[in-house]
C-alpha cells in the first residue's frame, strides 16, 4: 500500500510545486508587463544607464564599425522615390529674410575662419549622388543631392590639431548637430545646395544643408549657418533628448 | 517503466530525480525569456514610428500590420528614443546569452540531443502522426523527440536570423553586403519584424506543451532536476 501511495503523493505534489513556480513566473511577467505599460524609459535609475550603453554603442559605431572609405550604395536617378518627407522644429517654415546676405560661417579651432557665400560654395568641388535616405523612424527614400564635400571646406579652413568635432548650426530655432571629424571627412559627406537636379527647396533646408548617406536623417542639419570646430563633443537637438549621438548607419 | 511512453502505467514506482539541466542552460533559458520580451516590446514601440515596410511613396510589402499601433502594455520605452535605447542595450546581453548557450551545447556535447538531423525526418513524421491521432502508440524517443529537435533547432536559427536582420537594419551601410543579401533595408526590416511572431508563436506553443504534456519539465528548468516520465538522455 505505502509503495503505491508514495508515487501518488509524489505525483500530486509535483503539479502543486509547478503551480507555485508558475505563479512566480506569472508575477515576474506581470511586473515586466507593468513596466511596459508605463511606457517605461527606465526611470531615474535605469535611464542614465541606458544612455551610458548608448554612448558605448556610439563608440562601437565610430571606432569599430565605421569605415572612412566604405561608400554607401548609389542608385540611378530613375530610382528616386516619389516623395521624401521633411520637417523643421520652428513654428513656421524657416526662411531667410535676405537670402543674398546669407553666409556660411566656418569658425572655432581653425587657422583660417571663413565666410562663404552660396556662389563661392558652388564654385568649389561638386559632388552629385543618388542615395538612400534612412530615417531613425524606419522609413527610407531615394533622392539625388548636389553639394560640396565637407572635406573641401576642411582643406580650406585648416583646423587646428585640437579640433576633433564639428558643430553644425542652423537658423531653424536651436536645431544643431555635433559630428566626429572622421564622419565629416567621409567622401560622401557634403554641404548640399541642390536636390533632385533643382536648388535645395526650403522644406529640405534651403539654402544649404548637411547631407550624408552614412548617417540617420536627424544628423543632417538643415538651414545651415555655421560650422564650428571644437575639441569637445557638441550635443544636438535630438541627441540631447536621448537619440544616439553617433547616428551612423 | 522508463520507456519514454506517455502511456506507461500510472502505478509505476516513484521516479528517481535526474539531473537534467546544467545551470548555464537554466540561466540562459530564463535570461532569454526576459531579454526577448524586452526586445519585442521595445521593438513594437520602434515599429510605431513607421508602421509599414517599403520606401516612402511605396510600393509596400504585404503586411496585415500596416499602420498598426500595438497596445500600450506591449510597448517598452515610452517613445522612439527610449525604445531604441532599450533595444540597443538589450541586444548585447541577448547575443552574449545566445553565444554562452551555444558554447555550452558544443562544449558539453548536448547539442547532439537537440540538433535536428536529416535522419530525424522519419521520426518527425511519426511524431506528427501520433499528435494527429493517425497513430496510437507514442514513438520511442530519447531526451527529445524529433519534432522537439526540429523546434529547438529552428528557433535558435531564427534567433541567428533575428540578429542578422537586426544588424542589416542597424548599420545598412557598414553591413551593406548583409543588407543587400537580405533584399535591402526595408526587406530586412520586414523579416526582422516577422521573426517576432515566430518567437511569440513558439513561446505560446512551448508553454502549452510544457504544462499539458510534461509539467515536470518546468520544475526541471528551474531546479535542474527532473522527475518526469521522459528519458533525460539519448
Amino acid at each position: 500500500m505505502t509503495e503505491e501511495q508514495t508515487p501518488r503523493r509524489q505525483d500530486a505534489k509535483t503539479p502543486r510545486l509547478d503551480r507555485r513556480a508558475f505563479m512566480t513566473l506569472g508575477l515576474a511577467g506581470g511586473a515586466a508587463t507593468f513596466a511596459a505599460a508605463c511606457g517605461w524609459d527606465g526611470g531615474n535609475v535605469l535611464r542614465p544607464r541606458l544612455l551610458d550603453i548608448s554612448r558605448l554603442n556610439d563608440w562601437v559605431g565610430e571606432q569599430v564599425l565605421f569605415s572612412s572609405t566604405r561608400l554607401a550604395r548609389t542608385y540611378a536617378p530613375a530610382a528616386r522615390s516619389a516623395m521624401l518627407p521633411s520637417y523643421f522644429i520652428s513654428n513656421a517654415l524657416p526662411m531667410l529674410e535676405n537670402p543674398d546676405a546669407w553666409r556660411l560661417r566656418v569658425a572655432g579651432l581653425v587657422q583660417r575662419p571663413l565666410e562663404l557665400s552660396l556662389n563661392e560654395l558652388m564654385t568649389m568641388p561638386r559632388v552629385t549622388y543618388t542615395v538612400k535616405h534612412h530615417c531613425v523612424e524606419g522609413w527610407s527614400a531615394i533622392a539625388t543631392w548636389h553639394g560640396v564635400p565637407v572635406a573641401a571646406i576642411v582643406a580650406r579652413c585648416q583646423p587646428l590639431a585640437a579640433a576633433r568635432y564639428i558643430q553644425f548650426v542652423s537658423f531653424d530655432s536651436d536645431y544643431s548637430n555635433g559630428w566626429d571629424m572622421a564622419s565629416a571627412l567621409h567622401p560622401q559627406t557634403i554641404l548640399a545646395y541642390g536636390m533632385n537636379d533643382n536648388p535645395l527647396p526650403p522644406a529640405h533646408g534651403a539654402p544649404l544643408r548637411l547631407y550624408s548617406p552614412t548617417k540617420l536623417g536627424y544628423k543632417l542639419t538643415k538651414y545651415l549657418v555655421a560650422m564650428t570646430f571644437t575639441d569637445k563633443r557638441p550635443g544636438g537637438y535630438w541627441e540631447d533628448q536621448g537619440y544616439p549621438w553617433f547616428g551612423g548607419i | 517503466m522508463n520507456d519514454g511512453s506517455p502511456l506507461a502505467p500510472a502505478a509505476a514506482p516513484a521516479r528517481p530525480s535526474v539531473r537534467r539541466h546544467h545551470w548555464i542552460v537554466r540561466l540562459t533559458h530564463w535570461a532569454t525569456l526576459f531579454l526577448v520580451a524586452g526586445m519585442i516590446t521595445s521593438g513594437l514601440q520602434i515599429y510605431e514610428a513607421y508602421a509599414r515596410f517599403g520606401n516612402r511613396g511605396g510600393p509596400f510589402f504585404p503586411s496585415p500590420f500596416d499602420d498598426t499601433r500595438f497596445p500600450q502594455w506591449s510597448r517598452l520605452g515610452g517613445w522612439l528614443a527610449g525604445a531604441l535605447n532599450w533595444h540597443f542595450a538589450l541586444m548585447w546581453p541577448l547575443v552574449t546569452v545566445g553565444l554562452l548557450y551555444l558554447g555550452y551545447l558544443v562544449g558539453s556535447g548536448e547539442w547532439r540531443a537537440l540538433l535536428f538531423h536529416p535522419r530525424d525526418v522519419r521520426g518527425a513524421i511519426a511524431m506528427a502522426q501520433y499528435y494527429l491521432h493517425l497513430r496510437r502508440d507514442h514513438p520511442p524517443q530519447g531526451k527529445h523527440n524529433p519534432l522537439q529537435k526540429l523546434a529547438y533547432t529552428s528557433i535558435y536559427l531564427f534567433g541567428v536570423l533575428a540578429v542578422l536582420t537586426g544588424l542589416a537594419v542597424y548599420k545598412p551601410v557598414q553591413f551593406g553586403w548583409l543588407t543587400t543579401l537580405l533584399g535591402g533595408f526595408q526587406a530586412a526590416r520586414y523579416w526582422h519584424f516577422w521573426i517576432v511572431w515566430i518567437f511569440v508563436a513558439f513561446t505560446i506553443t512551448h508553454v502549452i506543451l510544457v504544462f499539458v504534456v510534461d509539467p515536470a519539465s518546468f520544475r526541471a528548468m528551474l531546479t535542474g532536476r527532473y522527475r518526469g516520465r521522459f528519458p533525460s538522455h539519448d
